[in-house]
């Protein structure tokens, strides 16, 4: 469980993230909503330590993150997997370089204990025989999962996923919702994921933190969303449905 | 005011980069990899402009030589001298500063415009580390073995050119390369040459790791990587010159 209180960020003059407090559960696919440029993915960068925020705390199952020395964010880092808005793949490494990185880095396996773990977690993306192909040759979607593969190659306790379904087609989206969530539930991750996406919200979201110009404007399950009366939140909701 | 900001955050980066790498097999292979790039990859150009760098310096200084007083073998060895000196270190550094300079601030720029330091940070990996170390101990190897290289082209370079238009014979050239050799003058280019692969590689991987923004912005480290890679190479020539000749 990540617990978040009281964050705050300005950039320069601006008020990005005005005093957000939030709770993100193990086991749930915990989804970030609100419009662009209300401050999701400066919230996500501040939860793994990409961005430092004025105050407030955010804790990972009791370890208060902004506190720890260099060392202990360290080991924080490794339990953490994300997936990265553009991927992120490391473009001189091909497939399963991507992949085997972390467990090349952290991990005494074998050469061969490599490979399987990698085979493994590209299996479980649903992608085979790509191994040996460059970020550069294979497409947004094949790269979204290569970048799942590589979140989970070390069996993350919590997984970040900035938009992982912007810029999919509607069918690739849904394979990529149901990776995610099959993988929260399988290994009882906690899972934040960040999106404009309100299908993906209706299939798998379980705890919904809604963000407004850069304050918390709501939260709770999806299935209370109709039911909040919060303006802004259905203003939203309704815009996306068609 | 600018620029001791930006020195103080180039000191704070190379404190990041100096550190235990995380896996040494790992950076083992990183340092064949970029060794092969900067060295084996430079040797090309290195060996075109110092052969011909030796070749002119010696008309050059044939050319203003001509006085029929002093002794033909003295152009020998005055190519000798500036070469090693200032023309096979200095040159060579510029040019790699160009080449290299830009490889690297352009690789590592992409890398951080792209999230992939991002990705290493969250991994629990230094980046700076982990994407600077290796170019910088790699550079430091290889680029003063190209200096080396460097001198003894020039001079043979130099022999051919002064045989070729008839400016001095072999066997004077030979003579004259052979006349008052000072040991210390290579100590001091290899100085320099050690001292400028140092800033080329540390300086375009700074320029490379502060990139924010896009494409564009990646272009602009790369520029400014080779600017200021030349201002410093410049600079420590003179001050080098300085220290090390007239004590
Ligand atoms: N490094 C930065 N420096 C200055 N301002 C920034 C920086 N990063 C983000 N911002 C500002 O913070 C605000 C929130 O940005 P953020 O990227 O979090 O939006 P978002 O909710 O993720 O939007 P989107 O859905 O479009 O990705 C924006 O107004 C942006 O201009
Ligand atoms: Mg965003």
């Amino acid at each position: 469980m990540i617990v978040i209180e009281n964050v705050n960020k300005t950039f320069g003059t601006k008020h990005v993230l005005k005093d957000i407090s939030a709770n993100l559960y193990k086991g749930k696919c915990n989804f970030i909503i609100g419009a662009s440029g209300g401050g999701k993915s400066v919230l996500m960068k501040c939860m793994v330590g990409l961005v430092t925020p004025e105050t407030g705390s955010i804790t990972f199952d009791g370890r208060d993150f902004l506190k720890l020395n260099y060392k202990e964010k360290i080991n924080v880092r490794k339990d953490i997997g994300m997936l990265f808005q553009n991927t992120a793949l490391f473009d001189s490494l091909n497939v399963e370089e991507n992949v085997a990185f972390p467990l090349r880095m952290f991990t005494d396996f074998t050469e061969e204990q490599i490979l399987d773990r990698v085979n493994f977690c590209l299996g479980r993306v649903n992608l085979v025989n790509l191994n040996k192909l460059f970020p550069s040759n294979i497409s947004g979607g094949q790269k979204k999962r290569v970048g799942i593969a590589r979140a989970i190659a070390l069996n993350p306790k919590y997984l970040f996923c900035d938009e992982p379904n912007s810029g999919l087609d509607p069918l690739t989206s849904r394979v990529i919702d149901e990776l995610i969530k099959d993988i929260t539930k399988e290994y009882n991750i906690t899972t934040v994921i960040n999106t404009h996406d309100m299908k993906s919200l209706f299939v798998m979201g379980e705890n919904i933190v809604f963000i407004h110009q850069g304050a918390k404007w709501w939260e709770g399950e999806k299935e209370g969303i109709r039911s909040s009366g919060n303006k802004e939140l259905l203003a939203f909701m309704e815009a996306s449905e068609f | 005011m600018r620029f001791f900001q930006h020195f103080g955050e180039y000191l704070l980066f190379l404190k990041a980069v100096f550190t235990k790498p995380e896996k040494g097999k790992i950076f083992v292979k990183q340092i064949f990899i970029e060794s092969n790039n900067i060295g084996v990859g430079s040797f090309a150009i290195i060996s075109l402009i110092s052969t011909f760098i030796g070749a002119v310096s010696t008309i050059q200084i044939g050319y203003q030589l001509v006085s029929g007083i002093l002794p033909d073998y003295l152009i020998g060895r005055i190519v000798r001298d500036s070469n090693i000196l200032e023309f096979a270190p200095t040159v060579t550094a510029l040019v790699l500063a160009g080449k290299v300079g830009s490889n690297i601030a352009s690789e590592i720029g992409t890398m951080k415009v792209t999230e992939q330091v991002d990705a290493l940070e969250i991994m629990g990996i230094n980046a700076a580390n982990y994407t600077s170390l290796a170019k910088i101990v790699s550079g430091v190897i290889t680029i003063p073995m190209l200096v080396l290289y460097a001198m003894m082209l020039s001079l043979i370079g130099g022999a051919i050119s002064g045989w070729a238009s008839g400016i001095i014979s072999v066997e004077s050239f030979v003579k004259g390369l052979r006349t008052d050799f000072m040991g210390y003058n290579v100590v001091f280019a290899m100085t320099k040459a050690y001292t400028f692969s140092f800033l080329i590689t540390s300086v375009s991987a700074f320029q490379g790791f502060r990139t924010e923004g896009g494409a564009l912005e990646v272009g602009e480290s790369s520029t400014k990587a080779v600017v200021y890679s030349c201002m410093s190479i410049i600079f420590f020539d003179y001050i080098i010159s300085q220290l090390m000749l007239f004590k």
